[in-house]
This record gives structure tokens, C-alpha cells and sequence, in this order.
């Protein structure tokens, strides 16, 4: 098994950077979004919730295709975008980590809704008489209070940039050392004559990590009960 | 002084309350389950808007429908102790009730955590976690995190309900205890009589969101409106007195009381001391001459102002006591034909001591 290749090295290393940084780019407007549904009612709520919810529903090569419809060189945004500032995600590894970050949304602003939907608004009422205005009750008493969820979104949101393969395939292509990540890595070697084993190493380095991030979710997930006192 | 008087439709009823506590004084919002009081201390505290009236503390209002101002619950510096505690969960007692003081400018803090936490005996509690307090401490922590905040005004949501005899025994000589030490004017909600005229000086009768009648404990608690929402079946009495002198041979305690003087069972409180009684109607006998040989202590002569038959086999019987103080007596129709009882008969009423409730 040891060492590792070059090539199996970079397609960890940029799985690993995908992943953290699609996490967390996503973060902020998951809480954001997650706040919204669980706490206020709007015009148009359900619309949202399902808009959310669609890369769930829909195969992941077709939010790939809208990406690329939508921010490809020649994209809608895309094209602007290139334009107006030079910058383009199409075929970069911040394309992939775009393409992840939408995967994973709905799992994380599910994760956090559902925690802030148990937090007792009783709470924050309290701490609002207590003297402590809006944003200090949220950052003092809500955040903490859904760290649990928010860790579980991370967890789920990490793991499914992780196993990501259809969007990142369709919107930035699979290109070594730039997109392709281990699950793209490991598709390319089933498709060339004699590369079973190299696939098989792969495989047994996605198990590895993907019980690594699981040992270590756990590990934080004890660590922030305590804090909560549960 | 905290002056309130609002309105605004809740739910299935009008809220419609006036009432102002003085500082240093504690008003019961009292009524049934359910009557909108909450909802009234809610609006006194900001976390419900009045659809229009005026709540001001001195000269600072906090609500004007009128000006347009409606400062929110962060500015109102009203601290309010919540029935469920709703102490956080993530800090320790500590933390808990440094939460209100740590955002209080300096120059509004009159008062001093370690003396707080000698007061409410926390000292021992303050490195723990709110879960793994008993209900009186939680209770206790609660109080210490609303005041520990400096407010300029007390609302307590039932702070006794869900509690044991034993646990309110904990908590009321601290209830008791900031109503003296601390001079803020205190709005208690309740639906317990007796805890209501344990402790307020005024109470204010709730009804369907609306104050009914505002006044004096004795006399709301006296009321008509009051007997009625406190049921017929066990019409009392309440007096309030000083206690005068302890008679050590037989353990027994003078009070001079707006029913006359009255002695009881010994009470450990120094005379002078103030407090209430009541005198329950159906522990009230009547004689149309001063018994000898008896075993009732308390016979206060007075003259019959009403007979109320309550059914076929009893009747509630006025008393005018010699100091003017209007009793009820509840006794058998057959002992009112017997006695030949009729208004302006002069009797004597009989108050066995063992039967005086005290608060």
C-alpha cells in the first residue's frame, strides 16, 4: 500500500481542499437559510424550501449542467463574471468546490434548521430582557445552542464533497491535479485496461478517510455536549 | 414607580390592564389560569407589543402608542424572572448570572454580585450546570440572573408554581427579602391566593385580560369579584395585624387586627411584625351571648348585617365587628331558626385559634 503515489497524494489533497473550502463557503448562507425557514414566514416560503432542497431531488449531473449553463466561461453569470473581474471557476478546482458546496446545501441547512427549530425561543427571550440585543442574543445564546446542528451540517456537507462525482464531472471536467478528486480519480482508473489495483488503493483510502472525518466528528460532537452540559 | 396601562387584543380576548405599583411594593396580577396575565407582564417587559397605552418607569416611558415609542425589550431594564426559569443551558451558574450584569453600563449597577450570591446562598452552586440544579435553586438562580441585570422594575411570572411546600418554603423569605432590600416596584403573577396575600402589597384582579379591580391586598382580597373567582364553597375573611406580644406558658401569640385582637398559635416573629390572617367562615361560630365555658379563645362581639341563605341547609351570616370590619360566618340554616337570627341581632362571633391560617 505505502508510500502513496504523487497522483494518489494530489487527488487527497485536493478532495480535502475541496471539501473544506465548499463547507466553508456554504456555511454562513446555510445558517443564513436555515434561520429563514425555521424562524420567519414569508411570501414564497415554500418556493424556497424547495429550491433548497432540489439538489437533493435532482440527478448530479444535471445541477452540473445548470452550473455550467450558469457560470461556465460562456455561462450567463460565467461569462460576465470573466469579463468584468477575469475570473472563471470553469475547469479550476473552485469550480469543484462551487459544484460541492450546492450539493451539499440541503443536507446542511436541514441539519441546522432542525437544531434551531429545538433551541426554546424562551431563551432568547430571557437573554433579551437580560439586556442583550438581537445580535448578541444570536451570536451568545442561539449559535451555541446549534452547534450540535451545525456540526452535523459540517459533517454532511464535508462527506458529500467528499463522494461528490456527477456535478464536479459535468461542470468543471476531470482534469488531474485541478478537479479530479478521488472519486474522479478513481472512476478514471476503472476505465483504463490494468488499473484495478490502483483503483482498489483508492478505494481503501476514501474508506480510511472517510472514517477519519467520522473519529474526529465524533470526537468534537462529545466535546461540544459537555460544553452544552447535556 | 411603574405605571401601566394598556390594551391589545391577544388570542380570544382584550387585554386591557391599568394599574402602577409603587417602588418597594409588590402587586399581584392575580386570576385565573389563563386570565392574560402573563401576556400583561409580557407587554410590561417588550416581548409582546400593546396595540396602544403607556408604560413608563418614573419618567421614562418604555411604551407610548400615542409618541410612537416602543423601546425594546434590551433598553426596558425590567428584569423578569420567567415561570420555567429559563436559565441557559450552556453556562454555569456563574455565567448564568453574570449574563444581564456583564451588559450593564457601570454607572447603573446598584448591585453587588458576591453580596447577590450571599443572599440567595449560590456561592457553592456557581461553577455547576443549570441541569444539574434542583428546582429551588434553579428558581434561586433565576431570581439572582434577573436582578443581577440592575433592573428598575421586578416582573415574576409564578415563581412558586411546579414547586413542593418544602421548596416554596426556600423561596419565599428571598421573595420577601428583595421586596425589602431592594426598592423596585415588583409585578408578581399568581393564581394562588395564598401565596398572593403572602406577599403583595396590592393586587390587581384579573378577568378575561382585563383589571377587574386594583386595590389594597385585603380589600381586593374581600371583594365580591374576588369571592367569585375564588369560588363559593370556601368563603373567608382576610385580615391583616401586627403581631403584639408572645405568651410563653401557653405558647400562644396577640395580634391587634382589623378584626380586633385575635390570638393564635405561637408564631415565631418578633411583635410588631406585620401580617394577615384569614378567618375562614366555615370555622366562625356564632352565640348571642358571651360564652363562659368554652374551649374558643377569640369572641368578637358584633351586630348581623346580612343573612345570605347559600342552600336548603346553609346560610353565610354578615358580622359588623365592633371595629367595623365586615365578617362571614357559615353556619346550618336549622342554628339560624334555632338562634332566631335576624339583621341587627347583636352576637358574638366565636374564631377557634387552631382554624386562623396565617400568611
Amino acid at each position: 500500500m505505502f508510500p502513496l503515489s504523487t497522483d494518489e497524494w494530489l487527488a487527497i489533497e485536493l478532495s480535502l481542499r475541496v471539501a473544506f473550502w465548499s463547507v466553508w463557503f456554504s456555511l454562513p448562507f446555510a445558517l443564513f437559510f436555515a434561520w429563514l425557514l425555521a424562524r420567519r414566514n414569508f411570501f414564497g416560503k415554500t418556493l424556497v424550501d424547495g429550491l433548497i432542497h432540489l439538489p437533493l431531488v435532482l440527478p448530479p449531473v444535471v445541477i452540473g449542467y445548470i452550473l455550467l449553463v450558469m457560470l461556465g466561461r460562456k455561462g450567463l453569470i460565467g461569462e460576465w463574471l470573466y469579463e468584468a473581474l477575469g475570473v472563471s471557476v470553469a475547469f479550476k478546482w473552485e469550480g469543484a468546490a462551487i459544484a460541492s458546496a450546492v450539493m451539499g446545501f440541503p443536507l446542511m441547512v436541514r441539519a441546522i434548521r432542525l437544531s434551531l427549530e429545538t433551541v426554546d425561543q424562551g431563551l432568547e427571550k430571557a437573554a433579551r430582557t437580560l439586556r442583550a440585543g438581537p445580535i448578541r442574543v444570536f451570536l451568545t445564546i442561539t449559535l451555541p445552542l446549534i452547534s450540535p446542528g451545525i456540526l452535523t451540517g459540517v459533517v454532511l456537507g464535508f462527506a458529500r464533497s467528499l463522494g461528490e462525482f456527477g456535478a464536479t464531472i459535468t461542470f468543471v471536467s476531470n482534469i488531474p491535479g485541478e478537479t479530479r478528486t478521488l472519486p474522479l480519480a478513481l472512476y478514471t482508473f476503472t476505465q483504463v485496461p490494468g488499473g484495478d489495483a490502483m483503483a482498489m488503493r483508492l478505494t481503501v483510502i476514501a474508506v480510511v478517510l472517510a472514517l477519519l472525518s467520522l473519529f474526529i466528528s465524533e470526537f468534537l460532537a462529545r466535546r461540544i455536549r459537555t460544553r452544552l452540559g447535556g | 414607580m411603574l405605571e401601566v396601562k394598556i390594551k391589545g387584543a391577544i388570542d380570544q380576548f382584550e387585554i386591557d390592564a391599568t394599574f402602577m405599583t409603587e417602588a418597594g411594593t409588590l402587586t399581584a396580577l392575580f386570576g385565573r389560569s389563563g386570565a392574560g396575565k402573563t401576556t400583561i407582564i409580557n407587554m410590561i417587559a417588550g416581548l409582546v407589543k400593546p396595540r396602544d397605552g403607556r408604560i413608563a418607569i418614573d419618567n421614562d416611558v418604555l411604551f407610548d402608542s400615542a409618541h410612537a415609542i416602543d423601546q425594546p425589550p434590551n433598553k426596558r431594564g425590567v428584569g423578569y424572572i420567567f415561570q420555567d426559569n429559563l436559565l441557559f443551558p450552556h453556562l454555569t451558574v456563574k455565567g448564568n448570572l453574570c449574563y444581564g450584569q456583564n451588559l450593564t453600563p457601570t454607572a447603573d449597577r446598584y448591585l453587588d454580585f458576591d453580596e447577590m450570591v450571599e443572599l440567595l446562598g449560590l456561592k457553592h452552586l456557581l461553577s455547576r450546570r443549570p441541569s444539574s440544579l434542583s428546582g429551588g435553586e434553579k428558581k434561586r438562580v433565576a431570581v439572582g440572573r434577573a436582578l443581577l441585570a440592575n433592573p428598575r422594575a421586578l416582573l415574576m411570572d409564578e415563581p412558586l408554581a411546579g414547586l413542593d411546600m418544602a421548596r416554596k418554603d426556600e423561596i419565599l423569605p428571598f421573595i420577601e427579602q428583595i421586596r425589602q432590600q431592594v426598592r423596585l416596584p415588583i409585578v408578581y403573577v399568581s393564581h394562588d391566593i395564598d401565596d398572593v396575600l403572602r406577599l403583595s402589597d396590592q393586587i390587581a384582579l384579573i378577568d378575561k385580560g382585563r383589571t377587574v379591580l386594583v386595590g389594597p391586598a385585603e380589600t381586593v382580597a374581600n371583594h365580591a369579584e374576588a369571592r367569585l373567582l375564588l369560588g363559593q364553597n370556601n368563603p373567608s375573611t382576610i385580615v391583616s395585624g401586627t403581631v403584639i406580644s408572645h405568651d410563653t406558658t401557653f405558647g400562644l401569640t396577640s395580634l391587634e387586627t382589623q378584626a380586633g385582637l385575635i390570638r393564635v398559635p405561637g408564631l415565631k416573629l418578633p411583635p410588631g411584625s406585620p401580617l394577615r390572617l384569614r378567618l375562614n367562615a366555615r370555622n366562625i361560630s356564632i352565640a348571642l351571648s358571651k360564652p363562659q365555658d368554652i374551649s374558643v379563645l377569640n369572641v368578637l362581639p358584633g351586630v348581623i348585617e346580612s343573612i345570605e341563605k347559600i342552600d336548603t341547609s346553609t346560610v353565610d351570616v354578615k358580622i359588623r365587628l365592633a371595629t367595623q370590619l365586615t365578617i362571614d360566618a357559615r353556619i346550618t340554616t336549622l342554628a339560624h331558626q334555632n338562634l332566631n337570627l335576624a339583621i341587627g341581632t347583636s352576637v358574638f362571633a366565636l374564631i377557634k385559634s387552631v382554624a386562623v391560617d396565617r400568611f
